[in-house]
């Protein structure tokens, strides 16, 4: 058990089992599917609000989904605590600054990545909110409840995923 | 007894976070967590990411409708359109290309120790939800609701038993895993 528990990486069949495993463990207890985005919009309207007050929770969408700590930000939270704990335990846990993918194409500037990880980042939880879920709330929990929306959803993020790893690496040009 | 537990709580926020811890656990040991394998999954190069996913949407597939032919789990799909699904899932794919970290695997990629992820990704994440929450009134006039199809799933559509579509669904996603092994990607 120990020597599995500290192997660097697991068959990804065997994660992407466990994972759908979670989801059914998500529906049978919680009634919800796994989803990870929208607890980004509650704890930016969280942030909001100690800069601006109450009037945060007058805006539409806030008050859609309350900008307060509910199952899904404890789900994020729990994402980064079990990372953490695979890593410490095989040994992989270690500050990195510059990926060596993007320090390879871009050069080991940590300024440029955080600036282009920033950036991406925008864009990412727009989007994901503007499509109304994520990789795992569309990808995973809502491609398995076979739901037409998360189907549409998934294969743009990846033709646009695609398409801008592509233009931003220089493959296939 | 699951009606009681799902409607409490004080309990919910804690299976929350057991399913995350779970769920964070399995995607570090997956290498999903890596900016190179999700990057290399973008340039087609590494297919880690389709494995875990494929194999995650096979197993949740035949189990949540199994369980809902049991009477003991309820669908939640979401409604979609194609001005949200479609355009909103390409603003969402230019981010993942550049980011190289999804909402998800972000959270995990934190709990490793990448410092991009952390102090570049999770703020711009946030800056863009806040950005969604602010122009939502508008978006909603104008591309939200365009080719609405609401909340339907493929057997509805079909109007088939869930069985016909599951089936053939889960040995599309076999036949490509197992040509990608072939293929040796």
């Amino acid at each position: 058990m120990l020597e599995y528990l500290k192997m660097d990486l697991w068959s990804p069949y065997l994660v992407g089992v466990g994972i759908g495993v979670l989801n059914l463990f998500a529906f049978l207890l919680s009634d919800k599917p796994i989803g990870c985005s929208t607890a980004y919009s509650r704890t930016s309207g969280m942030i909001e609000r100690v800069f601006r007050g109450s009037k945060v929770d007058e805006k539409a969408y806030y008050r859609k989904f309350e900008p307060v700590v509910d199952w899904e930000v404890m789900l994020v939270a729990g994402i980064v605590l079990g990372s953490f704990l695979s890593s410490a335990i095989s040994g992989e846990f270690r500050p990195e600054l510059v990926p060596a993918l993007w320090a390879d194409q871009f050069g080991p500037d940590p300024v440029t990545r955080i600036a282009a990880a920033f950036v991406g980042g925008v864009l990412l939880g727009l989007g994901a909110r503007w499509a109304g879920g994520c990789t795992s709330g569309h990808g995973i929990s809502g491609t398995l409840q076979l739901a037409a929306s998360s189907w549409l959803a998934v294969i743009c993020f990846f033709l646009g995923g695609v398409a801008t790893a592509m233009i931003l690496f220089g493959a296939g040009v | 007894m699951l009606d009681s537990l799902r409607s409490n709580e004080r309990v919910q926020p804690i299976v929350g976070l057991f399913i995350g811890i779970g769920f964070g656990f399995l995607l570090q040991k997956g290498g999903v967590t890596r900016y190179d394998v999700i990057v290399g999954q973008l340039l087609l190069e590494d297919f880690t990411v389709f494995k875990v996913m494929a194999s995650a949407v096979i197993t949740g597939m035949i189990g949540v409708h199994l369980l809902r032919s049991l009477g003991m789990v309820r669908l939640h799909p979401k409604p979609g359109s194609w001005g949200s699904s479609a355009l909103g899932g390409l603003v969402f794919g230019a981010g993942f290309g550049l980011l190289g970290y999804c909402p998800g695997t972000i959270a995990g990629a934190v709990g490793q120790g990448s410092v991009d992820a952390l102090v570049g990704g999770v703020g711009g994440i946030l800056f863009g939800a806040g950005i969604f929450a602010e122009i939502y009134p508008k978006l909603e006039e104008t591309v939200l609701k365009r080719g609405e199809f609401g909340d339907a799933t493929f057997p509805e559509i079909l109007g088939a038993n869930c069985w016909m579509v599951v089936i053939p669904a889960v040995l599309i996603l076999l036949a490509l895993l197992f040509w990608i092994e072939e293929m040796g990607l």
